[in-house]
């Protein structure tokens, strides 16, 4: 995720940081620049990630937000469950600053040759640690490494606007109003496509369906959301979806005001049992595990990790998936999703042209499917059909 | 629901949580004392209130223990500002991080956890009146209650004789002294009283109006209470208006958004906060000679005092 709104929490974090690098046993903080070569400069196998005994995960936030981090750490889990032998290293509330880069040296003091950053910005702190310990290997997740992606680096992220596009054809279906409401943070182009998909899915279905955005400035802010939801609410949104790192207000409020429900993140069903229809949600336990066996085996430098990996529904599996559908959702609906997600998984994309932006102008042009690399470069606008405007800068 | 409407309804909601923060905040400002722990009171409050709401299945005691936390978190302050004559400003700040820390700690539980909540209610007939009726009388308990606190407190503090004694505290510290009361005993109540009041706003934030515990959610609103005092003179009534109308900026965004116009976002974020600044900095020097006495000692930084 990119940077949250905490300037209030700085010192607080800094202050509990330091408990965290504590409890990683690192007792040389302050090593980042030093080059490791191994203990009293002996050769070391500098095969990357090869026989490490310990494995570490940075977290941005809580790892019971719900969300998110939530998502990240159940990974983590999942990979203690697959290396019953291993040491899994966690950390949570690691800001994306320099600190990042101490709690990592922290745990690769303890053996971790293995480290998963698993914030947006923790992208430069873990570039600093993969250049000082070429030995270990670091990805992270969800930004882009630009230019030439170290031997012993990566980034991982799923398609996250797949799932979201065939809970857009849910929404589509469901919605009487046709007006569908969506609460994002803040305009980067893994929201706004996620937004376009919404809506392109709702309109596979419902040609006349509209979706409306509020953004709130602030990867969590209850006040705002409660703000955002009574807002769209009240111009008649009757499918409420959202893009912000705690979900808890905006599935109440859609609950309780008889609306429906897009999930985002985590299952939250049990928050809405009444509006609950679709949702999205995280599933890093195969490609964590995947990565950290990959690394272990010593072939990490070279395989697809090693490189800003995406995947997609096209390569067979997306860390990406749909949550369960609501009570109210029929078999028809549910066949309608089946049959996009075939068509996704094999010649299709959310993105298949024609794609057209707000002012008309062509995104992508007829009989033109985008690669996953394309997409991301494509997001800078909203499709039409999305009511409200990007934020200026 | 009309534009306007729709955000005087908003800047009732959202300005609620400021608006008990800033009346107790008054109270400690008219005894001498500032809190910027108010921040650090809402805190506590709400998760006290969210927790006690979840483990209880009832709002009203999760309420309670929001205003008995955002007490005891004043009281730290009060302890050391009082009796250790720490410097207000810097123990405020201070006392906002061991809230934040402490809500921190113990909040990740609640994070994912839900909680009974209080629901918006209609006050039957009041509630039906054509424009007012969805501003001021469909709203959940807390806010009414925070309607009859801005008259009550204004009383207390303008008419009563412990209002007297109050601003006395925080006017002419020796004068009091000299008639026998203890200055001391009558600043402790008035902090801890303004701690119970913004643990009350925390917990309308919590378990009123977003109806979830996320660490740091107060998200600056105990700030904009305090700067809301400074420039409503501490007078109930004017802190009221503030917060209202910080809350109606609060409000303008999504209310925009929400209708497709095209708007800059990061500007509209801007208004609330611009807003205080230009008042506090067009108000500053007379507000200032206002102040209490008790209260100039403390911007003072003169070594010569």
């Amino acid at each position: 995720m990119p940077p949250r709104s905490r300037s209030l929490s700085a010192l607080a974090l800094a202050l509990s940081l330091t408990a965290v690098a504590g409890a990683c046993g690192s007792n040389t903080t302050d090593t980042a620049a030093t080059p490791s070569t191994g203990e009293g400069g002996a050769t070391v196998d500098a095969t990357p990630g090869k026989g490490s005994k310990a494995v570490g995960f940075i977290f941005v936030g809580p790892k019971d937000d719900f969300g998110y981090n939530q998502a990240a750490f159940q990974g983590s889990e999942a990979v203690k469950k697959a290396f019953p032998d291993f040491e899994v290293l966690t950390a949570e509330n690691v800001p994306e600053t320099d600190d990042a880069a101490r709690v990592m040296e922290g745990m690769i003091d303890k053996g971790a040759k293995i480290i998963f950053a698993t914030s947006y910005g923790h992208l430069d702190p873990a570039m600093k640690v993969a250049a000082a310990h070429p030995e270990v290997v670091v990805v992270q997740q969800g930004n882009l490494i630009k230019g030439t992606v170290p031997a012993n680096a990566g980034t991982y992220f799923g398609t996250v606007y797949e799932p979201v596009y065939l809970a857009g054809i849910v929404a589509g279906k469901q919605t009487k109003s046709n007006k569908l409401g969506y609460v994002y943070a803040f305009p980067i182009p893994q929201t706004i496509s996620n937004i376009n998909a919404f809506e392109l899915g709702a309109q596979s279905v419902n040609p006349g369906v509209q979706t409306y955005v509020v953004n709130t400035s602030a990867w969590c802010d209850p006040g705002k959301q409660a703000g955002a939801a009574r807002s769209l609410l009240d111009q008649g949104v009757d499918v409420i979806t959202q893009h912000q790192d705690c979900t808890g207000t905006i599935t109440k409020a859609a609950e309780a005001a008889g609306a429906m429900v897009v999930g985002y993140h985590a299952d939250a069903s049990s928050l809405a049992p009444k509006g609950w229809i679709a949702g999205s949600e995280w599933s890093w336990a195969d490609l964590y595990t995947d990565i950290v066996k990959t690394s272990l085996a010593g072939d990490f430098t070279g395989s697809k990790y090693n490189a800003n990996f995406r995947e997609g529904l096209k390569d067979g599996q997306n860390p990406f998936i749909e949550s369960k559908f609501g009570p109210s959702v029929g078999a028809d609906v549910k066949t309608l999703v089946d049959t996009a997600k075939t068509r996704i998984s094999t010649s299709g994309s959310p993105f298949a042209g024609p794609v057209v932006g707000q002012d008309g102008k062509t995104i992508v042009a007829e009989g033109t499917v985008p690669d996953y690399a394309t997409i991301e470069s494509l997001m800078t606008v909203f499709v039409k059909g999305v009511v409200g405007e990007l934020p200026k800068n | 629901m009309s534009l306007a409407s729709e955000v005087l309804t908003g800047a009732v909601r959202g300005g609620t949580s400021i608006l008990y923060a800033g009346v107790g905040e008054s109270y400690a400002e008219s005894a001498g004392v500032v809190n910027l722990g108010t921040e650090g009171s809402m805190l506590v409050g709400a998760l006290a209130a969210y927790a006690v709401a979840s483990e209880t299945n009832n709002p009203w005691a999760g309420a309670l223990a929001g205003l008995v936390a955002g007490g005891a978190l004043a009281l730290v302050h009060a302890y050391f500002v009082l009796h250790r004559k720490a410097n207000q400003l810097a123990n405020g700040l201070v006392v906002l991080f061991l809230g934040l820390g402490l809500t921190s700690l113990f909040g990740a539980s609640y994070v994912s956890k839900p909680a009974k909540s209080f629901t918006p209610w209609r006050i039957p007939g009041l509630g039906s009146l054509p424009g007012v009726g969805d501003i001021l009388f469909n709203h959940d308990p807390l806010t009414y209650l925070s309607f009859l606190m801005v008259p009550a407190s204004w009383w207390l503090l303008t008419r009563s004789r412990w209002g007297l004694l109050l601003r006395a505290a925080g006017e002419r510290t020796e004068v009091l002294a000299s008639y026998g009361h203890s200055v001391r005993r009558i600043q402790y109540m008035a902090v801890v009283l303004g701690g119970t009041l913004a643990g009350l706003g925390g917990a309308q934030l919590a378990i009123a109006y977003a109806n979830a515990w996320f660490e740091n959610m107060v998200q600056g609103r105990g700030f904009v209470a305090v700067a809301v005092v400074i420039f409503a003179a501490r007078q109930p009534f004017k802190v009221a208006a503030g917060s209202y109308l910080f809350g109606a900026a609060l409000a303008l965004s999504p209310a925009l958004q929400a209708r497709g116009y095209g708007i800059n976002q990061f500007a509209l974020d801007a208004i609330p906060y611009v807003t205080i600044v230009v008042v506090l900095v067009a108000l500053g020097r007379r507000r200032a000679a206002e102040a209490p006495e008790g209260l100039k000692k403390v911007f003072e930084v003169s070594p010569s005092t």
